[in-house]
């Protein structure tokens, strides 16, 4: 089926998040829609699909006007959507939530989860997914959780299928095993939306790419364009792709846990009997799938969860058992994976988020009282030198893009003098400029003998910056290898699998 | 440079995580209390003489013979067992295993036979009056708490349970006794009921407003409502508004006559029997039907239910309002169901026990019943004790279900999941 947009424009209040975008998808076409976090991908699919109503322009489907009050409308038009959260009820197994909202009944107004389930299993057959119906969604791998949106939208003859940022929680096999998919898909006469900021995955598999930056199409480009030409389109100038680094300069074991176990409450062994070493001046990345035991080790470095067993020493002193305070205070930057969650205080300025985790003392604190000069002399000095762009240090930092917040933060952990630098998800939405500079700064953190912990779930950063790379499966170590491992093999290793070559690096 | 730890093979196709068992010394802790109180009652308050349980009324036509125990040895023998089972709660925490819920289940009514044992003392328990009691207490409960199943498990939280009951008892008061139609009164409760919910509905789902606050306004509201109508309107003329006519009690042939469970379960009122049907069918539709997938999808992922294009705010309505009607028709049982006139707050919290009882229950039509049904039990302990003359205080006995409450609300909260969107309203943007 062919798709068109035509104008699309959507305001939220004063923010233009899409403005006149038009769009052709034709019949058995793989079109990747390019750009940046915040760019208005996904508000363009959300409009496409009923969820929002445009302000202006018109959805086409083989040529004729859609007008969508909701997804209902838009699903009987025949356009599925995967979301990038899984549009999934954990709690109901996978045919329940094939068949919600589109249930069959028998007598009594009883579901009849037989034709469900037979459904699931027809359209599994059709393209080799394995999937059993009777599964709860919650006790499936994300892969295959994505597997069953998939079915989802098929089983409702979907025509036009918008993948949204689909590879964001796929180790690189199932990013693969994705891609042939959405092949298989097009040779079936499927229209595909492929919704991603990742270049390598568009130049893989579309037919076309449209980029599109601050809410506009900025460009066309074929899927033979060059990652360097693809990242200024999306990014609108010339970015660097590589973090430049020197070799590290190691000195002595500075963080050395051994035989760390996190239990959540309900008895789970979240961090299974994890033992790793870093020295200064050294970035161990972990890497894996989020959801493997890497933010409850984090979590566990700061002191911030209680079920704790093993042993975590810092040069020499032990920090298991100890309040959060007393670790900071031991000189742990902590930069945590939800910065609007965990990080910041959304209401509060620049400034005062700058010192959130230094008011117990002077500078910033005296007798008590807050010193609002000390504290805008260090905010102003801060501001300056991480290149956080904003009106002023009293702006709110809900109102700061999110590149800006997260230098709000490295700001906050850099500026102390550091024994270590626990980074988790340091670029996660964050946009590419943002990237190059907080890359820069972890790394000069760790030329400054510093060691570093990077918690990341975007190989590309595991790369960019690791001098060892540390891979987490179901809370365990699956190994430690060095920091130029081949991306097969970590994508391997992310799955489970033990490399070849053994675990010491 | 560093290697891990030793490591059994991992499974890549393995979806669950290793697990230990997170030990919790609540139960023997609990136990232990238990214990050292029926010890306390053998010691400090020993009582002679034997307790007779009666498990049969005089009308019967089948007889069940009379249970007759010499209190104190029994007593003693269950402060024995009672002492086992703490004992192995203890070894089994240490030895890091679960408390399996029979131990509880058995460790309970142990406890229980002690000490309706040690307070019967030279007298006679009759159960059948206990039991049936304990059901009659518990069927507002019941209904209540169906109520606060639906509309949690359709992601509202619905604290205007007790609002809902005394509107029900209220107006099944006044319009059955105008008509001299106790039928029409249930429906006249139900209607009131259901206004109620759809006040908290609109209030809740349309204008985001508080769930919780909200709710406790309409309870405040209700209870200022009905007990002006009642000192202004109803009293000066109790004669035509305040009279009410009561259901009959109507026995099913056959299965009122099987022993114990005939008279307890089927000499009951319509409104009784109302319930069993009510309960079965929010057991079946809840997890059997359209309604009841739907209902459940917009209470715990309602973007998801969006997304296949169910309109999330349009079913929580219905289903709040719904859960309003049957929370009204609960409120019979005061007036019309017992044949008692309306008086001032008479529902006295029984909403906000039947909200204990969904907690409890874990958001299951059937375990919210059975938790009902124990703190109706908890409250009908009082009534026979006090008639029999037992020697507890009857303020204490008083305070038994609220305390029962408190200690189930506690030891069951963390162990079962409400719904993910219980409480949150749905704002598209």
């Amino acid at each position: 089926m062919k798709l068109e947009l035509r104008g699309i424009t959507k305001r939220f209040g004063s923010l233009v998040a899409n403005d006149h975008i038009d769009l052709t998808v034709e019949a058995g076409e793989i079109h990747a829609l390019l750009g940046e976090n915040g760019a208005g991908k996904s508000t363009l699919m959300n409009v496409l699909y009923g969820l929002y109503q445009a302000d202006d322009g018109e959805v086409l489907l083989d040529d004729e006007v859609q007008h969508f009050a909701g997804p209902g409308d838009a699903m009987a038009a025949g356009i599925g959507m995967v979301h990038q959260h899984f549009m999934l009820i954990p709690v109901f197994t996978v045919a329940e939530n094939v068949m919600l909202g589109n249930e069959s009944t028998k007598a009594l107004g009883r579901l009849d989860l037989a034709a469900a389930r037979a459904k699931v299993a027809e359209i599994s057959s059709r393209f080799g997914f394995h999937v059993d119906p009777d599964t709860l969604v919650e006790d499936l791998p994300v892969g295959v959780q994505q597997r069953v949106e998939i079915i989802k939208a098929l089983s409702r003859d979907a025509r036009v299928l918008v993948f949204d940022e689909p590879t964001a929680v796929l180790t690189p096999q199932e990013t693969d095993e994705l891609m042939g998919m959405m092949r298989q898909l097009k040779e079936s006469g499927t229209s595909i939306v492929f919704i991603t900021h990742k270049l390598r995955e568009v130049r893989e598999v579309a037919d076309r790419i449209t980029v599109i930056r601050l809410g506009k199409v900025v460009g066309e480009a074929a899927p033979t364009a060059s990652n360097a030409e693809l990242a200024s389109l999306m990014v609108g100038r010339a970015v660097e792709l590589t973090v430049q680094k020197q070799e590290p300069t190691l000195g002595d074991d500075a963080l050395v846990v051994e035989h760390l176990t996190v239990v959540d409450p309900i008895g789970q062994l979240v961090v299974n009997d994890v033992g790793f070493t870093v020295r200064r001046g050294e970035i161990l990345a972990v890497a894996g799938v989020q959801g493997n035991g890497q933010t409850e080790l984090t979590e566990a470095l700061l002191g911030l969860q209680h079920r704790v067993q093993g042993s975590i020493m810092l040069d020499g002193t032990e920090l298991i058992g100890e309040r959060v305070r007393t670790v900071l205070e031991s000189g742990v930057g902590f930069v945590p994976e939800d910065r609007n969650e965990d990080g910041l205080v959304g209401e509060f300025t620049i400034a005062e988020n700058l010192m959130l985790d230094r008011s117990e003392a002077p500078p910033f604190v005296r007798f008590g009282n807050l010193q609002r000069g000390a504290l805008a002399d260090f905010a102003r000095k801060m501001v300056e030198e991480f290149d956080i762009r904003t009106q002023g240090i009293d702006e709110y930092v809900q109102n700061l893009s999110g590149g800006n917040q997260q230098k709000v933060v490295l700001a906050r952990e850099l500026s102390r003098d550091l024994r270590l630098l626990v980074a988790a998800q340091p670029t996660r939405g964050v946009d590419v400029g943002s990237i190059e500079f907080i890359h820069k700064r972890i790394v000069a953190a760790r030329d400054a003998g510093v060691p570093v912990v990077v918690v990341s779930t975007e190989l590309d950063e595991v790369a960019a910056l690791a001098d060892r790379i540390m891979v987490m499966y179901r809370g365990r170590i699956v190994g430690i290898v060095p920091g130029d491992t081949p991306r097969d093999v970590l994508g391997l290793m992310m799955a489970g699998e033990t490399p070849a070559e053994g675990a010491a690096a | 440079m560093t290697t891990t730890a030793e490591r059994p093979q991992l499974s890549p196709g393995a979806t669950s995580l290793d697990t230990t068992v997170v030990t919790s010394w609540k139960a023997p802790i609990a136990f232990g209390i238990f214990t050292l109180i029926a010890l306390g009652l053998a010691v400090f308050a020993p009582r002679a003489g034997d307790t007779t349980y009666r498990w049969s009324q005089e009308s019967d036509v089948i007889q069940v013979p009379d249970l007759v125990v010499p209190a104190q040895q029994a007593l003693w023998a269950v402060v024995a067992l009672l002492a086992v089972a703490t004992l192995s709660s203890i070894l089994r925490v240490r030895s890091k295993r679960r408390i399996p819920l029979w131990l509880v289940v058995v460790f309970a009514i142990l406890f229980m036979f002690g000490f309706l044992t040690w307070a019967g003392a030279g007298s006679s328990l009759p159960m059948i009056g206990l039991l049936f009691g304990s059901l009659s207490l518990a069927v507002p409960l019941i209904f209540g708490s169906l109520a606060g199943v639906i509309g949690e498990r359709a992601g509202v939280v619905n604290i205007a349970i007790e609002g809902q009951l005394l509107a029900g008892a209220f107006t099944a008061a006044v319009v059955a006794s105008v008509t001299g139609q106790p039928w029409l009164g249930l429906i006249a409760a139900m209607v009131a009921g259901m206004l109620v919910g759809m006040v908290l509905a609109v209030f809740s789902i349309k204008y985001f407003v508080d769930q919780i606050i909200v709710g406790v306004v309409l309870n405040v509201l209700v209870t200022g409502l009905t007990s002006f109508f009642f000192s202004q309107v109803l009293a000066p003329n109790a004669a035509t508004l305040n009279t009410p006519p009561r259901f009959d009690r109507f026995p099913i042939p056959l299965l009122g006559d099987i022993p114990i469970i005939g008279p307890v379960f089927f000499r009951q009122t319509v409104i009784v029997y109302l319930m069993y049907i009510a309960v079965a069918l929010v057991f079946f539709g809840l997890f059997y039907t359209r309604w009841g997938l739907r209902l459940r999808a917009v209470g715990e992922h309602p973007q998801a239910a969006d997304t296949v294009g169910i309109n999330v705010n349009r079913t929580r309505f219905w289903n709040v309002a719904l859960a309003g009607a049957i929370a009204g028709l609960g409120g019979t049982f005061y007036t019309i169901g017992s044949g008692i006139a309306f008086n001032k707050e008479m529902t006295a919290g029984a909403g906000f026990i039947a909200l204990a009882a969904v907690i409890f229950g874990q958001w299951d039509p059937i375990k919210a019943t059975l938790a009902a049904l124990l703190f109706g039990f908890a409250s009908n302990l009082q009534n026979t004790l006090s008639v029999i003359g037992s020697p507890v205080p009857s303020e204490f006995m008083l305070m038994l279900p609220y305390v029962v409450t408190i200690f189930a609300v506690a030891g069951f909260v963390g162990r079962s999941r409400a719904p993910a969107a219980d409480g949150k309203p749905y704002i598209k943007s």
